[in-house]
């Protein structure tokens, strides 16, 4: 289930990195929308860990799991 | 264990291809390709140079500047993801046209991170095999040319050639330690099959790159009580500037310390640390500890750390 507050936290992250408004739509591609490029995944990933207090393994380093504000809301729901 | 690296070498392709004549061709800015690489102009092989030859050039320019004889060499390495045929790769070629008709060479088909790798094979051999010359040619521009050019691959890549003479006789730096690391879950993520496009997911490769580069670099140091502060130049793969300038960041150091020269060269794939490698050593530089990092399609990383202050 998604988290308001969580998914609120996320939008925060992503408007910092991004320097820009998250998208209204939580689905849209952060990256195929062209709002981060490929140099501010790295960020956002070490932004996450620090805020939500997590370590994300090597071998969750998969693009697709941060590519929207719903797919980070969905990993951290896997990974409290 | 005792290896000391000697002197390197490279060698360029005259033709140099600028960001206008790119953009041209693939139908965007040369603005947008400095912005997104860092990349200024690259150089691009004739159409008769080849892997071997460019390997060959790179390889007699090292050796003059090690004062060594090709005769001499115990082992060759040479490492290029772009060799022209399946079997055999162009170690045999470089080595004959060296000369050399007994000594082993040996093919790595690894791709950016191959002149890392051979490196650390060769401080391990070259007690035991004699002097070891490690050598990475690329021509990447046969790679990218392949129809349809696709923009995210082809503004990056050039092509070129590197060279080290790595020895157990003691030298100008001395191999500390080395670090080499192969993932292959995300193979995919970064292949060129031989023929058809070179395919890249570029937010995988920098995703992943981005922590393995530094993470591999602390591992090698922490093992050797070094810090990154103390290190004198970071000699990184070639890749991208922005990925150079954050691992710069994620380690603590200035982004001076990370010498890059991939504004003139592109991306030459596994040649370019020994590109940059060479074009250091001309700088007269301050001695100190010497990093040596690459990640790139496998995916294979790593960190060797080397001192010229023993």
């Amino acid at each position: 289930m998604p988290d308001s507050s969580r998914t609120q936290r996320l939008r925060k992250l992503v408007q910092e990195i991004a320097g820009k408004p998250a998208p209204g739509d939580e689905q849209e591609s952060l990256f195929e929308s062209g709002l981060l490029d490929s140099f501010a995944l790295p960020d956002l990933v070490s932004a996450i860990e620090k805020e939500f207090g997590v370590k994300v393994p090597d071998s969750d380093l998969n693009p697709r799991k941060f590519d929207s504000i719903a797919r980070m809301d969905a990993y951290l729901a896997d990974h409290p | 264990m005792s290896a000391y690296l000697h002197g390197f070498g490279a060698y360029l392709p005259e033709r140099v291809v600028a960001n206008a004549e790119l953009a041209e061709r693939l139908g965007c800015t040369a603005e947008w390709i400095e912005k997104v690489s860092g990349i200024l102009e690259r150089r691009w092989a004739a159409p008769d140079e080849t892997v071997a030859g460019m390997g060959v050039a790179a390889a007699e320019d090292c050796l003059r500047k090690a004062g060594i004889a090709a005769n001499t060499l115990g082992m060759l390495i040479v490492a290029s993801g772009s060799g022209a045929r399946g079997f055999p790769g162009p170690a045999a070629e470089v080595a004959a046209r060296l000369g050399l008709d007994s000594t082993p060479a040996i093919d790595l088909p690894i791709a950016s991170a191959g002149s890392l790798f051979g490196l650390a094979l060769a401080m391990q051999l070259a007690e035991t095999q004699g002097d070891v010359l490690v050598v990475a040619a690329e021509k990447m521009s046969a790679v990218i040319e392949t129809q349809p050019m696709d923009p995210n691959t082809a503004i990056l890549f050039g092509d070129g050639a590197g060279a080290a003479l790595v020895s157990a006789r003691p030298g100008q730096w001395r191999m500390l330690d080395a670090v080499l690391h192969t993932d292959g879950q995300s193979r995919e993520a970064l292949a060129f099959d031989g023929t058809g496009p070179l395919r890249m997911n570029g937010l995988t490769v920098i995703l992943q790159a981005a922590r393995k580069i530094p993470q591999s670099i602390e591992e090698v140091l922490g093992r050797q009580n070094i810090s990154a502060q103390q290190v004198a130049v970071f000699l990184l793969h070639q890749a991208n500037l922005n990925l150079v300038t954050r691992v710069a960041k994620s380690l603590g150091v200035a982004p001076e310390k990370m010498f890059a020269n991939l504004q003139r060269y592109g991306n030459t794939s596994s040649a370019s640390m020994l590109i940059a490698a060479s074009e250091w050593v001309e700088t007269k530089p301050e001695p100190g500890p010497i990093v040596f990092s690459a990640f790139g399609a496998g995916f294979h990383w790593g960190a060797i750390v080397a001192d010229s202050g023993f």
